[in-house]
């Protein structure tokens, strides 16, 4: 038994209304990988945030080896040696990777300098990176190379790594873990937090599990089972989603031939999309963020328009309407962005129900609109759907992430579309909500609805859908059964590792 | 066009382009960091009164520029404050700012009126400004000019060459990140802003003591307005500022002998120019979306609220 290089005793921190962490402990071994795991709101991210500086512990005390640890800032920490991968890059995408790497360093070498310094870095741990290009053109993959390098150049005694792989492919993920086993083989403690709990089995050597902001249990992930580890998060176990097999029907929407130029710098265009989605199924769209998701999804709910002719609603064209006419028609969308895309943030919910439901629920006539159906719709909705909020006069930003998922999902889905296209329905939900939300999908589908369900989470999609197709760089694969992909096939279906193949310092990606 | 001698025309261009060069640097700063101040009109007007009363009664005209400088840092600290630390709307801030200033300014100009302020000696002997041609235009000027393009030059290498620009413009691009990894968001918001509003108030003090010379009420008469279309026109890069800045100036200059030369055209549109090549610049370079928005600060006028 080594000393332990980071001991946390008794850590606790409350915001108005609700208590983060709660006397939390627990301690960290030189070279050790040791995962943090938890639901949404078990308070992890708080936990890595004071032990990174950018929030204050209300009580408790750190030690980094040996010595009292307080860092006030980042700055403090990083000096201390821990340094941390965010979940949200915190990336600048005008920039390029040798300045995005020199804003995370303290005192960064002269530009030529780093440059070679990347270089190397990059290659000994088989990360290939181009110092020179600008970020907001490089692959999500990539961008987590950048983090990662920046955190490399600074030799940290500890590397905090928050939900590092859920923006990766599997052949990506492969690569990240033989990177980080090399880091831990050379010493560098690893914080690794994440609620994948197959890849917590698959690399890490201890675990401590937090739920409401406690330390619940601690076990060695190789010992227990996944499943055994979700019911210590959750709390209780959970049901998988569940459906009898229908035989698909008829076509329902056809896209044919799709193309279309992206609507910012850093968008992807979509190139010669094609594909048939029948009665009662679901189609499972899988790629790893920007690949032409969001385009996708505009160019079917109508939001961007396309040549009339590419894209057919039960044999009449649509490609031409807006979101409203193909509302009108049955094709119902739920974008990934809640706030401000999916819902408007400052309106009731309501208010958000009226949006998109005016049309298909009458809740206007000659201009004017019906508040007393417009709410009792929104009560619906927050009934059938378990939405957690005080009352549908509530603001949609006031609720939590998974609540108002349940809500715009749900809203959708109760005015009986014939199609319902959706993009990341679980991203961010917590686990129940999660299976809520699927189980609602399956529902959707069995009732003679079609469902076009586009992910980065490639279980889910795996879990739901009867076909799975991956977006690859604007392209769409051609379907194939979702029943029996290994998670091999579908690592292929989405390009690969993205050129992670080899560290020879080839830069093959070509920006979309 | 019989009447009009090019280089006393490219010597008055540069003497007319130098205070919205001037204010058009410094609000270039601070929309760098991401704060978008429309009070440029208010801060120079400010600095032109400021400059005015302190040279008038030190008698000195450098000390008057430094006034000037002072006057439109100290009135671009309130917009930082209410911006900053009050999150107030940057855009309503701004041009509440403006208003305030142009009434502020009559009411400390009011004794001034009508009187001349000291003379601003030119910067070279009479016997370098006396070679034909390149005397006049390189030697012919006083320092304020030749300050505001090393301030230009300074501005360009500060932003592209140092850690300082960089983390400016970082701050600028996503300061949601920037906070992530440590900066002090809102203190260089801050310093960036009184950058900007020194800037502007030397722009105005350079129009009360030099231009003019001689303080009215509204004397600064859009040129704010001008400088905030230049540095959308310069797409964010100094030096495009400088050409962009040279040319309203020299639109303007140009418009002058026109009027002086009576060429048969309106005098209204020739008044009308500057402000119509600014529309047409504007629309022609916001139809571009995609190459426009890659130099535009992402995070420009959105509120930063430090949370967790």
């Amino acid at each position: 038994m080594t000393a332990p290089l980071l001991e946390i005793a008794g850590l606790t921190k409350a915001y108005p209304g609700v208590v983060a962490n709660d006397t939390v402990s627990f301690a960290i071994r030189p070279g050790e990988v040791h995962a943090l795991l938890g639901e949404n709101g078990a308070g992890k991210s708080t936990l890595v945030k004071m032990i990174y500086g950018l929030v204050r512990p209300d009580a408790g005390s750190m030690t980094l080896e040996g010595a009292p640890f307080t860092p006030a800032e980042p700055r403090a920490a990083r000096a201390a040696g821990v340094a941390m991968v965010f979940q949200h890059f915190s990336l600048f995408e005008a920039l390029n990777v040798a300045e995005n790497v020199a804003l995370g360093m303290e005192d960064p070498p002269r530009p030529r300098d780093l440059a070679q310094q990347i270089r190397e870095v990059s290659e000994t741990y088989g990360l290939p990176l181009d110092p020179d290009r600008l970020v907001g053109d490089l692959s999500a993959g990539e961008r987590q190379r950048v983090e990662i390098i920046r955190c490399l150049l600074q030799d940290p005694k500890l590397l905090i790594m928050d939900e590092p792989t859920s923006v990766l492919t599997p052949q990506e993920v492969e690569i990240l873990f033989h990177t980080l086993r090399k880091l831990s083989a050379e010493g560098t403690a690893i914080l690794y937090i994440s609620h994948k709990l197959e890849e917590i089995r698959a690399l890490c050597d201890a675990a401590t599990i937090l739920r409401l902001g406690k330390v619940v249990a601690e076990c060695t992930p190789r010992e227990v089972s996944a499943a055994h580890m979700a019911e210590l998060m959750v709390g209780k176990s959970l049901a998988a989603p569940a459906r009898a097999a229908t035989p698909p029907g008829a076509v329902l929407l056809k896209v044919t031939g799709l193309s279309l130029e992206p609507a910012t710098p850093f968008g992807t265009p979509l190139r010669h999309i094609g594909m048939e989605l029948r009665a009662g199924e679901i189609l499972g769209i899988g790629g790893v963020a920007g690949n032409g998701q969001d385009e996708l999804l505009a160019a079917l709910s109508g939001e961007a328009r396309t040549t009339p002719g590419t894209i057919a609603l039960e044999g009449a064209q649509i490609g031409a309407l807006g979101p409203n006419e193909r509302r009108r028609l049955g094709l119902l969308c739920a974008p990934e962005e809640r706030l401000g895309h999916a819902a408007a943030p400052d309106m009731s919910l309501t208010e958000n129900a009226l949006l998109t439901a005016r049309l298909r629920q009458g809740l206007d006539r000659h201009g004017f609109l019906n508040w007393n159906g417009a709410q009792a719709y929104a009560e619906q909705v927050i009934a059938k759907f378990d939405v957690r909020t005080p009352g549908a006069h509530v603001a949609a930003r006031a609720l939590s992430g998974g609540n108002l998922q349940k809500f715009v999902i749900g809203r959708e889905i109760m005015q009986a579309p014939r199609v319902l296209v959706v993009n990341q329905p679980t991203w961010g939900v917590d686990a129940s909500a999660a299976a809520d939300i699927r189980q609602a999908l399956l529902d959707l589908a069995q009732n003679g609805a079609a469902v076009i369900c586009i992910s980065q989470d490639l279980d889910e999609l795996l879990e739901i859908s009867d076909r799975f197709c991956a977006l690859n760089e604007g392209r769409l694969s051609a379907p194939r059964p979702a029943r029996g992909l290994s998670m091999e096939e579908i690592g292929l279906m989405l390009g690969g590792a993205h050129d992670m193949h080899e560290a020879d310092g080839e830069v093959p990606h070509v920006p979309a | 066009m019989m009447g009009i001698d090019p280089v006393t025309l490219i010597v008055a261009l540069i003497g007319a382009s130098t205070p919205i060069l001037l204010a058009a640097i410094g609000e270039l700063v601070v929309e760098k960091s991401g704060v978008l101040n429309l009070g440029v009109e208010g801060m120079m007007i400010v600095g032109a009164v400021s400059g005015f009363i302190i040279a008038i009664n030190t008698g000195s005209p450098w000390l008057g520029f430094a006034a000037g400088a002072v006057g439109g840092a100290g009135l671009s600290l309130i917009f930082a404050l209410l911006t900053q630390y009050l999150l107030s709307n940057q855009v309503a801030t701004g041009l509440a700012l403006t208003l305030f200033g142009l009434g502020l300014s009559s009411l400390m100009g009011e004794a001034y009126t009508g009187i001349n302020p000291p003379l601003t000696p030119d910067l070279f002997p009479q016997a370098l400004r006396d070679i034909p041609v390149a005397g006049p235009i390189l030697f012919g000027h006083d320092l304020v000019i030749y300050l505001s393009i090393l301030l230009v030059a300074g501005v360009w290498y500060a932003l592209h060459h140092t850690r300082m620009g960089l983390i400016l413009r970082a701050v600028g691009e996503s300061h949601d990140a920037a906070h992530a990894l440590g900066y002090k968001v809102i203190r260089i918001r801050i310093c960036a802003i009184l950058f900007g509003g020194a800037c502007a108030g030397l722009g105005g003090a350079y129009l009360s003591l030099v231009r003019v010379p001689s303080w009215t009420e509204g004397m600064t008469a859009g040129a704010g307005w001008i400088a905030l279309a230049i540095v959308v026109f310069a797409s964010w890069k100094p030096w495009r500022a400088l050409i962009g800045a040279y040319l309203f100036g020299g639109i303007a200059a140009l418009q002058l002998r026109l009027q002086a030369a009576e060429i048969n055209i309106p005098v209204m549109f020739l008044d009308m120019s500057p402000y119509l090549v600014t529309i047409i610049v504007l629309v022609i370079i916001s139809s571009d979306r995609g190459r426009a928005a890659l130099n535009a600060p992402a995070a420009l006028g959105k509120v930063f609220h430090a949370s967790g």
